[in-house]
């Protein structure tokens, strides 16, 4: 990379996030909602894109870790207490099942590990909707409050979208560091090649069980930002369909790139209601156009934009070896 | 003790019905690594099919048939040509997101053509009971339980008996070594999706029936069938059905005998225990690993 390339990537990073946030300022309550949604589902999608993209495994879970952030959420900002303590709570407890979960991982090969995880989502989704004691069952739990962050109240959509923009900022921070760190680079070498980051010391059992459980711990956060942002949960947005759309949103972005998830989270939230003039046919369009996609670029969206510039690079290396090459067979 | 045996034979019917749609679930698995996760919606559509003929004012008879012929063209030649073939270069995992892609596709396309509401559909088995061993069954499941067991009976022997169906095994096999062998592996693979596509019509024929046509009711169906191909063995045809019966069976006798809240759990926990205690299922072979 070039340092001009490097000034523009940095300036147009800069752009971006001033554009998310100066142009949500005159936003009306439903477009604000919407971008919202789109915030908490990028981390959902952060996480399994740790999971899946960088450690290699597929879950079909992350819907159910949204819910169960979402649920503690509810249950402890209904008794009071503030939502950072829920956070907590959902961090530990997705971690702790993302762990567990893990296990089957180490025993079975990847399409199965798909189906614990499905079943998994299921008897979460069958939880919440009968443990009525805890969950309220189909009647759901209304009114959840919005937190004050700093002494700033987030009631209004304005300053919940912010709160979520920023919470969004701290994930992505975090995650930058953590694939830049050795674990990260741990969990490439597990996608790439098992046997050969086992010869080169790396602990498989640890790294998989790892890069499950802290992508399971950010399906937790999001569920904690999705509960106040909609205040009001049931089951039902968390059933296996959650799981599979976040499964969509890391593969249309890019599985295993950094930017994947905004991407991917971009098209699965936004792209049906910029559909929506179409009418009843905007989720079909949606499906079909994630279809063609696939079958042009399997490697989603940006691995479209990886692809050209592959091409270019090896494209403007080829032509500075021809011009190499015919200086050297003019030399005398 | 006394509705034991109509539990079992309840649950035997949907099992066998299960065991169509895993069946076809593990021939496009063996034969081109294809995990559709369609499935289930698969089994929809084909009831929306034959209930369209029947709105041009067909009988019933006649829907049956072209219902059946437009699955084969649909599901089985139009998935393969424009999806399967093009997708199955990229691996596994992106197709599968593409077969998820194409349920929800499928679901939204039904429900505006069609309807959002349930539509009765007309059982090709008489309604009544019947009179067995001084126990009345409904003549409903003693006939789908019949027309599943003489389908799979076929589909049994059209791959153990018929030179097609040992080529086809073949190609499930080893389609490197089949193609020098001199089987025509791409005809054995459209065969296989061919196979699937009327299975699944089968499968739509008997359970819609007891279940009404609605867009919606893919989504249990294909996860019932995914589970019973999974407990019974990924890649074994007879595994398949062993699962689709045990499954249908177990969900029978667990919403009457542990809850009905939790009915469907049970035979998700049975799946878990499998895949911990034998990843290749109860009558699967394990696969090798490849590294």
């Amino acid at each position: 990379m070039t340092a001009t390339g490097k000034y523009l990537r940095i300036a147009l990073g800069i752009a971006v996030i001033a554009a998310l946030i100066i142009v949500p300022m005159n936003f009306n309550r439903y477009g604000l909602y919407i971008l919202s949604q789109w915030a908490v589902m990028t981390i959902a999608a952060m996480g399994l894109n740790l999971t899946l993209g960088y450690a290699g495994q597929v879950s079909l879970a992350q819907g159910a870790f949204v819910g169960i952030g979402a649920y503690a959420a509810a249950i402890m900002t209904a008794q009071g207490l503030p939502l950072v303590a829920a956070l907590g709570v959902a961090i530990v407890l997705c971690f702790a099942i993302g762990w567990i979960l893990g296990y089957p991982a180490l025993r079975v090969q990847h399409h199965y590990l798909a189906f614990v995880t499905l079943a998994f989502s299921t008897l979460a989704f069958l939880v919440f909707r009968n443990e009525d004691w805890l969950t309220k069952g189909i009647y759901g739990i209304s009114n959840i409050p919005r937190p004050n962050v700093m002494g700033f109240a987030t009631n209004r959509p304005l300053p919940f979208y912010y709160f979520c923009l920023g919470s969004l900022a701290l994930v992505s921070l975090a995650m930058w560091w953590l694939i830049r760190s050795p674990w990260g680079r741990a969990f490439v070498a597990l996608r790439e090649n098992p046997v050969r980051a086992l010869s080169l010391g790396i602990d498989t059992r640890r790294y998989t069980l790892m890069a499950f459980a802290i992508g399971s711990a950010l399906g937790g956060v999001a569920g904690t930002l999705y509960a106040p942002l909609t205040q009001y949960i049931d089951p039902v947005p968390f059933n296996l369909s959650l799981s599979l759309d976040l499964l969509m949103m890391v593969i249309v972005g890019g599985s295993g790139f950094f930017f994947g998830p905004f991407l991917g989270a971009m098209i699965a939230v936004l792209l049906p209601e910029w559909l929506r003039f179409t009418q009843g046919y905007y989720l079909m369009l949606y499906a079909v156009a994630v279809m063609l996609l696939l079958i042009y670029s399997p490697t989603g969206i940006l691995g479209i934009l990886d692809r050209y510039l592959t091409e270019r690079r090896t494209k403007t290396a080829s032509a500075l070896r021809a011009v190499a090459k015919s200086r050297l067979e003019t030399a005398p | 003790m006394s509705n034991l045996l109509d539990l079992l034979v309840a649950g035997l019917a949907t099992g066998a019905i299960y065991a169509l749609v895993a069946v076809g679930f593990t021939l496009l698995w063996q034969t081109s690594q294809t995990i559709n996760f369609a499935q289930g919606e698969f089994v929809m559509l084909p009831a929306f099919l034959m209930l369209a003929v029947m709105h041009v004012g067909a009988p019933f008879w006649l829907a049956i048939i072209l219902g059946i012929l437009l699955s084969l063209l649909l599901l089985g030649l139009g998935f393969k040509l424009l999806l399967v073939d093009p997708m199955l270069r990229h691996g596994v995992l992106p197709l599968a997101i593409a077969t998820m892609a194409l349920a929800i596709g499928m679901k939204e396309a039904v429900k505006q053509f069609f309807s959002a509401e349930a539509s009765p559909f007309p059982s090709i088995v008489p309604a009544g009971d019947v009179s067995i061993l001084g126990r009345v069954v409904s003549l409903q499941s003693l006939g789908v339980l019949a027309l599943a067991i003489a389908v799979v009976i076929g589909l049994t022997a059209l791959l153990n008996r018929t030179s097609i169906g040992h080529q086809m095994q073949a190609t499930a096999q080893n389609p490197t070594v089949a193609r020098i062998i001199g089987v025509p592996v791409e005809r054995m693979i459209l065969m296989t999706f061919l196979i699937n596509a009327f299975l699944v019509a089968l499968a739509s024929l008997l359970i819609t029936p007891i279940y009404l046509a609605k867009f919606s009711s893919g989504e249990v169906l294909g996860q019932a069938a995914f589970i019973a191909a999974i407990v019974g063995g990924f890649n074994q045809v007879r595994g398949a059905i062993a699962g689709g019966l045990l499954i249908g069976v177990v969900d029978n006798l667990a919403a009457a005998y542990v809850s009905t809240q939790y009915r469907a759990a049970v035979p998700l926990i049975l799946l878990i225990v499998i895949i911990l205690f034998r990843p290749q299922g109860l009558l699967g072979r394990p696969e090798e690993r490849t590294v």
